[in-house]
């Protein structure tokens, strides 16, 4: 994925920052919070939700049982009506297409709606290194761009940045990408939107080049469809000669009827919205009417390798709507950027690593930046079992087991730093296959229990910095239990025995 | 009705008056309960850390102990989902892997007749009001496994609007997760304890006395946020405020 992220450490190092920085906190705390609520009043409002999760489940497992033969389809589609397909196995492969795509119109700039794609694949940097400046135009995305920043949310990028924060990124940075923000900008919304809004509209009536995501590829039409609040995403789409679309194999939908589900399910679970304020859909090109040129650069990166995972395999349902992000209280506290990826919070953690794999720290920390408390699965509009994903790549952490990379089976080691865990897990199955150990183990605790501390050293200390221990009790259950014949012998049903 | 109680590793090792409140409130309505001895750790821990083949021997050692019982009741919400959600995952995992159904056939008896606890108590002997007695400003928290994964809904609540003496108010963000989930909270103790503090200081805002859970796991956490924040609040589990009397009052 994206240059930038490389390197990374671990998830708990990562977050700890985000956990010890207040305004971080109280920005990502605010907004997740304020989303979450009006989702849960937007779902509430439809009266099928619960089979539209269904069936939008069902529509995803279909298309990627047969993904092959919806991809050809969709190619001869999108060839019919006048666009290239270009396949690209890897983000090096789809970055040298669209460079070469970008030369061949002889323009060094050019303007992008925001795409996960592009910036999983690192696009921006790639252009760079050829000397071509890439303009993003989505809101959000134009202002971590010019904090020369990361993305931190899958549909709020600037997510951890406030008002304030914003007001200064564009007084500061604009003029040296192009119209700067005006005198005295305040940070005032419409202030911030209309300084935003100029800058963009001169970047739009220039450019000859749009490189574009999607959220949607219908097969049996080749047509690609954009879902958006500002109307950015459409000058993008509409206004330049030469259009490239870059999306990831699992965006297709068999049937244009298809996307009378997604249509309801994902404006809802991302914005609160019934109805997104913005839908495109392009199909090849149109004599004059839009673009002249249209390029679709179908990306795979991983993306084959996780569909061979029968566990992991769903997380390419994902349709990006980021409402698991919005409820995760990991995400909350620890912020996007922690995750190491274009794709944070709970589908980054399941994403990341099978896109990936596990072989590098963060990646191998991700599966376990959950505690499974399962709040993701409930409100993931295709039933993605996120939880059930995170233990099964728990156990290729610290068992390794068969995976599939770039097309092969191969069977990975289990990563780092898991022995003195493995040994400890080893040893309580041990005890816990025998009552007896069990018991006599118990017991010591309880004869010591004045020793104890109710701090730890050693790996206890992360515990015990922040919380005490439970005191050891005199006796365990089991042995009042049996002194007491289950209570009966001191004329009680247990009530005041051993104390 | 005789019943198996399934009082978890934990709880057996650090909680035992959780487990002495079971006995004593299902007694108290007319259950027999047995502690079958050989009984031991459902493999929660182990499973949920990535252990799943460490899991697999402590999840047939417990259907071997549990499976003759009409039922088996549990005063732990992770660990009743472990049994009645995980089990049959791993039997599939196993088929998966070309082992057959011998795992599945195994943990299959004692899916079904696995309950936690206040499931028990509504669903099956079909009572709300336990003649419990509590003279305390309690507030519940809703544990994620019990939650979402048993889906306990409003029994625990509607059990606890039923104990006389008892005043119930509600915990803001009571679905937010406390922070524990069993080895989070020593891989990713900052993040825990964060959402530990969170927890804590909403409790605090009620004004309760008591935060109550169906699950001593959490409670340590919350628990030991509480004595580290200096709170004045105290962590109890729903059993002993459901086994509490005015005779008997809970310790
Ligand atoms: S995993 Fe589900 S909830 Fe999360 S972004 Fe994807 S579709 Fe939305």
């Amino acid at each position: 994925m994206s240059g930038t992220f490389v390197g990374m450490p671990a998830f708990p190092e990562a977050a700890r920052e985000a956990v010890g920085d207040r305004t971080l906190r109280a920005n990502l705390r605010h907004a997740t919070h304020t989303i979450r609520a009006k989702r849960a009043a937007a779902v509430a409002e439809v009266s099928d939700w619960a089979q539209l999760r269904e069936a939008g489940k069902r529509i995803k497992d279909h298309t990627l049982r047969r993904l092959d033969h919806y991809l050809v389809q969709l190619e001869e589609a999108v060839t019919a009506a006048g666009g290239t397909v270009h396949w690209a196995a890897d983000a090096d492969e789809a970055n040298r297409i669209v460079a070469a795509l970008v030369k061949e119109t002889g323009e060094s700039d050019l303007v992008k709606v925001k795409s996960m794609a592009t910036q999983e694949i690192g696009l921006n940097e790639a252009l760079e290194a050829e000397g071509i400046r890439a303009y993003e135009t989505d809101l959000a995305e134009l202002i971590v761009q010019l904090g020369r920043d990361r993305p931190s949310h899958i549909l709020v990028p600037a997510i951890h940045r406030n008002r304030g924060e914003i007001r200064d990124i564009f007084a500061r940075e604009m003029s040296a990408w192009g119209r700067p923000a005006p005198e005295g900008l305040t940070d005032t919304p419409a202030e911030l939107a209309e300084a935003a809004r100029l800058h963009l509209r001169e970047k739009f009536l220039r450019a000859k080049v749009g490189i574009s995501g999607a959220n949607f590829m219908v097969a049996e039409t080749g047509t690609l469809v954009v879902v958006e609040s500002e109307g950015n995403g459409r000058m993008c789409l509409t206004l330049p000669e030469t259009l490239i679309s870059v999306v990831g194999i699992e965006k297709i939908v068999p049937t244009w009827r298809d996307l009378e589900v997604f249509l309801q399910t994902l404006p809802r679970s991302s914005t609160a919205e019934r109805m997104n304020p913005y839908t495109s859909t392009w199909t090849g090109t149109t004599d004059g009417d839009g673009p002249r040129t249209f390029h679709l650069v179908l990306l795979d990166n991983g993306r084959t390798d996780t569909l061979a995972d029968e566990v992991g395999r769903q997380a390419l349902r994902c349709i990006r709507c980021s409402a698991c992000l919005n409820v995760c209280p990991v995400y909350e506290r620890a912020g996007g950027h922690a995750y190491g990826s274009v794709y944070p919070g709970p589908i980054g953690a399941i994403l990341s690593p099978q896109l990936r794999g596990t072989g590098s720290e963060i990646d191998a920390s991700l599966p376990y930046a959950s505690s499974l408390c399962g709040a993701c699965y409930e409100v993931c509009p295709v039933a993605i079992d996120i939880p059930e994903v995170l233990v099964h790549l728990r156990e290729r952490v610290v068992q390794g087991g068969p995976v599939t990379r770039e097309g092969n089976k191969v069977v990975v080691k289990p990563a780092k730093g898991h022995a003195a865990e493995r040994a400890a897990m080893r040893a309580a199955r041990w005890a816990f296959g025998r009552p007896g150990a069990l018991r006599a183990g118990q017991r010591l605790a309880s004869r010591t229990r004045g020793l104890h501390p109710r701090t730890l050293p050693g790996p206890g200390r992360a515990w015990s910095a922040s919380r005490d221990l439970p005191a050891v009790p005199a006796e365990p259950f089991r042995d009042w239990w049996q002194r007491t014949n289950g209570g009966t012998a001191d004329g009680t049903s247990g009530e005041g025995a051993a104390k | 009705m005789r019943v198996a109680l399934f009082l978890t590793c934990v709880n057996d090792t650090l909680y035992p008056d959780t487990g002495r409140a079971v006995v004593k409130l299902l007694t108290r309505l007319g259950v027999e309960v047995d502690f079958p001895m050989a009984q031991t750790c459902c493999g929660q821990a182990h499973y949920n850390t990535g252990y799943r083949h460490e899991a697999e021997p402590l999840a047939r050692h417990f259907s071997d102990v549990f499976a003759e019982y009409e039922a088996i009741v549990t005063p732990s919400g992770s660990c009743g989902a472990m049994v009645r959600e995980l089990y049959p995952r791993m039997g599939e995992r196993a088929r998966a892997e070309g082992r057959g159904d011998t795992l599945a056939a195994t943990l299959a008896p004692v899916v079904p007749k696995t309950y936690e606890l206040t499931e028990f108590l509504v669903d099956v002997l079909r009572v709300t009001d336990v003649g419990a007695y509590y003279p305390h400003k309690v507030t519940y928290h809703p544990t994620c496994h019990g939650l979402r994964g048993l889906g306990l809904g409003d029994r625990p609540r509607r059990l606890l609007r039923a104990v006389a003496g008892l005043e119930l108010v509600e915990l803001p963000g009571a679905d937010e997760c406390c922070g524990f989930g069993g080895t989070f909270a020593l891989k990713n103790s900052d993040v825990s304890a964060a959402m530990g503090a969170d927890k804590v200081r909403n409790a605090e805002s009620t004004g309760a006395e008591v935060l109550c859970a169906a699950d001593n796991s959490c409670l340590m956490h919350i628990g030991g946020t509480m004595t580290r924040l200096e709170s004045g609040m105290r962590p109890v589990h729903i059993a002993e405020i459901l086994a509490s009397t005015k005779e008997g009052p809970a310790s």
